[in-house]
């Protein structure tokens, strides 16, 4: 298999799996999700200032009194790769070619220099929450193999694409079919690792604040 | 033109001055990332040269890569050594013709055995025993096998007879392959392209007759001189592409601004070739310059490299498995929510209510 080849079965029969591992996986875990149920909450709601939802979605995206001071890697850093993710994956005209070639949904792009920068800086702050995790006792205690696994799996996709971009190490056709293929892992896994919190992040934080805001408790 | 003229001597008398000629050759060897002093080793080289026996075999082929190379621009240098190069058996170009032909060609091998350079056009049948492309009664597959003996050096010309080219398109009826694919033990230069660029060949051969060997290739054998970087890296619409500026159809604002074509399906990030530098049609311009993408014609397998017009970026094939996946995984979501639900409902007509009397045993 030559690298032409290469690409074309990453662009064709592994993106073709790829997306439907990820259908098959993410409708499997949403739907166990959303009918595990509950009981039928018969006591009347009570009202507390800031005991909702939407207010938890917003209290739990920003960090708590003091800890900024206190972890700041994790914060700080947490803020910049996860941004900066979104900024790359979302905003790079290529991306959001596929993204319309896949559901006809497109906005505008941003130039590619403006990208590069992003990524240098989300890859370098990736690389500074690793080290942190690894380096603080009690994170690295905490620490599972599927955090690692979710750190490389996000990581990987990040460095093979600016590699391409940039033309280093590999010949730009192997580069973009292993870049390709990198995301394809990262689909196939993210639902069934830590990485399904994509989508059921701000779902759980809602269904926090609410559950806790009927019992008058602002969580 | 006799065998014994040289190539200096018959510019001289097509006056060519010798002016042109070393310009030629700088030129050449600029264009090759050769050291300065080449360009005076290959004139000198060049200037004597006698005719090299050149034995062309057209296979699965279109002509199209010998249209490439005689009408171009004529008449040029180029042209000149094509002409000097003792072109001993070419089916579309010679004036003789079957049996005749044939024995020029047989000629040409017994003679120079050991040191013609044998070009090859079009792709290898290997289906039925070769049957599906013959010349006089023999396959092509024999006819190379016998050519390839003899010779010091093979030009796979275009991509059919470098990489199987369309031939070897999806289905590949012919069972069609390259000329590498069959010969083993000969050093072959892939001069891919459909047509590959006048230059490149000439190149080739300038540098066979200069140095006696094949210049350096890279790793599909292509030579590196005008393979080594992407139609991409050298298109003059590159720096639209690192704006964000794309084309989003043939004929909306963009594409009459000259931004990027990427989104049109342009292949020039992955082509590796010489378009953007030598262009076609003495120099004029090439496919991008006049507003249409890179299709990838010197890539291997670029007919079957997912479609012309769609962006790299996108999927080559129509997603196959999207319904059946989503079936599936409502299916497991739904059969393990089942299950769930049974294991909680085992566990609530299991429970047992604690008493007083229990706690205070």
């Amino acid at each position: 298999m030559n690298e032409m080849e290469l690409l074309t079965w990453a662009r064709g029969t592994a993106l073709n799996l790829a997306i439907g591992l990820f259908l098959l996986g993410m409708l499997w875990r949403l739907v166990e999700i959303y009918t595990l149920g509950r009981k039928p909450d018969l006591a009347p709601p009570r009202k507390a200032e800031g005991a909702t939802g939407w207010h938890t979605i917003l209290r739990r995206s920003l960090s708590p009194p003091g800890m900024l001071k206190r972890s700041p890697i994790s914060y700080i850093g947490g803020y910049i790769f996860h941004i900066g993710l979104f900024i790359v994956v979302f905003l790079f005209a290529q991306h959001i070619k596929l993204i319309q070639s896949l559901t006809g949904l497109y906005w505008p792009g941003l130039p590619s220099q403006v990208i590069d920068a992003v990524t240098v800086v989300t890859l370098a702050t990736m690389l500074l929450v690793l080290f942190d995790r690894i380096n603080n006792p009690v994170k690295r205690f905490l620490s599972t193999f599927g955090d690692y696994l979710a750190w490389a799996l996000t990581f990987l996709p990040l460095l093979t694409g600016f590699l391409a971009a940039k033309h280093l190490l590999l010949p730009y056709t192997t580069m973009l079919a292993i870049h390709i293929l990198s995301v394809e892992l990262l689909l196939i896994a993210l639902p069934f690792t830590k990485l399904i919190h994509v989508f059921t992040l701000f779902a759980s934080r809602w269904y926090n604040g609410d559950i806790n805001g009927k019992r008058g408790v602002p969580v | 033109m006799n065998k014994e003229e040289t190539l200096l001597d018959h510019m001289e008398r097509e006056g060519m001055s010798r002016r042109t000629f070393l310009k030629y050759c700088a030129s050449l060897a600029s264009l090759m990332a050769l050291p300065p002093t080449a360009a005076a080793a290959m004139a000198e080289a060049l200037g004597k040269a006698r005719r090299p026996s050149v034995i062309w075999l057209p296979f699965q082929e279109c002509t199209g890569c010998t249209e490439s190379l005689t009408r171009s621009h004529t008449p040029s240098v180029e042209g000149m050594i094509f002409d000097m190069i003792s072109l001993d058996y070419q089916e579309t170009l010679m004036a003789a013709a079957g049996h005749q032909a044939e024995e020029a060609l047989h000629n040409a091998m017994k003679d120079n055995y050991g040191k013609y350079v044998l070009i090859v056009d079009g792709s290898v049948a290997t289906g039925l025993d070769g049957a599906y492309s013959c010349i006089a009664g023999r396959s092509n597959l024999d006819l190379l096998k016998e050519a390839a003996q003899g010779a010091a050096a093979i030009v796979a010309l275009g991509s059919c007879a470098a990489f199987g080219g369309i031939p070897k398109a999806n289905p590949n009826p012919t069972g069609a392959v390259a000329v590498s694919d069959i010969i083993k033990d000969k050093p072959i230069v892939n001069i891919s392209g459909c047509p590959p660029i006048p230059v490149v060949i000439t190149g080739v051969l300038a540098h066979y007759l200069t140095f006696g060997t094949l210049p350096e290739l890279d790793g599909l054998g292509r030579p590196k001189a005008f393979y080594g970087e992407t139609i991409h890296d050298r298109c003059y619409r590159r720096p639209f592409y690192d704006q964000g500026k794309f084309a989003k159809t043939f004929d909306d604002e963009g594409a009459r601004k000259g931004w990027c074509l990427f989104e049109l399906g342009c292949k020039g990030p992955v082509t590796y070739n010489a378009c953007a530098t030598t262009k076609w049609n003495d120099s004029t311009s090439f496919p991008i310059e006049s507003g249409h993408g890179c299709i990838g014609c010197s890539e291997p397998d670029f007919w079957d490299a997912g479609g012309f017009y769609k962006a790299l970026s996108t999927p080559a094939n129509p997603l196959k498995y999207v319904g059946a996946a989503a079936a599936v995984g409502v299916a497991a979501g739904a059969a393990v929510s089942v299950a769930n639900r049974a294991s909680k409902n085992a566990a609530k007509a299991a429970h047992e209510k604690t008493q007083l009397t229990d706690l205070e045993k």
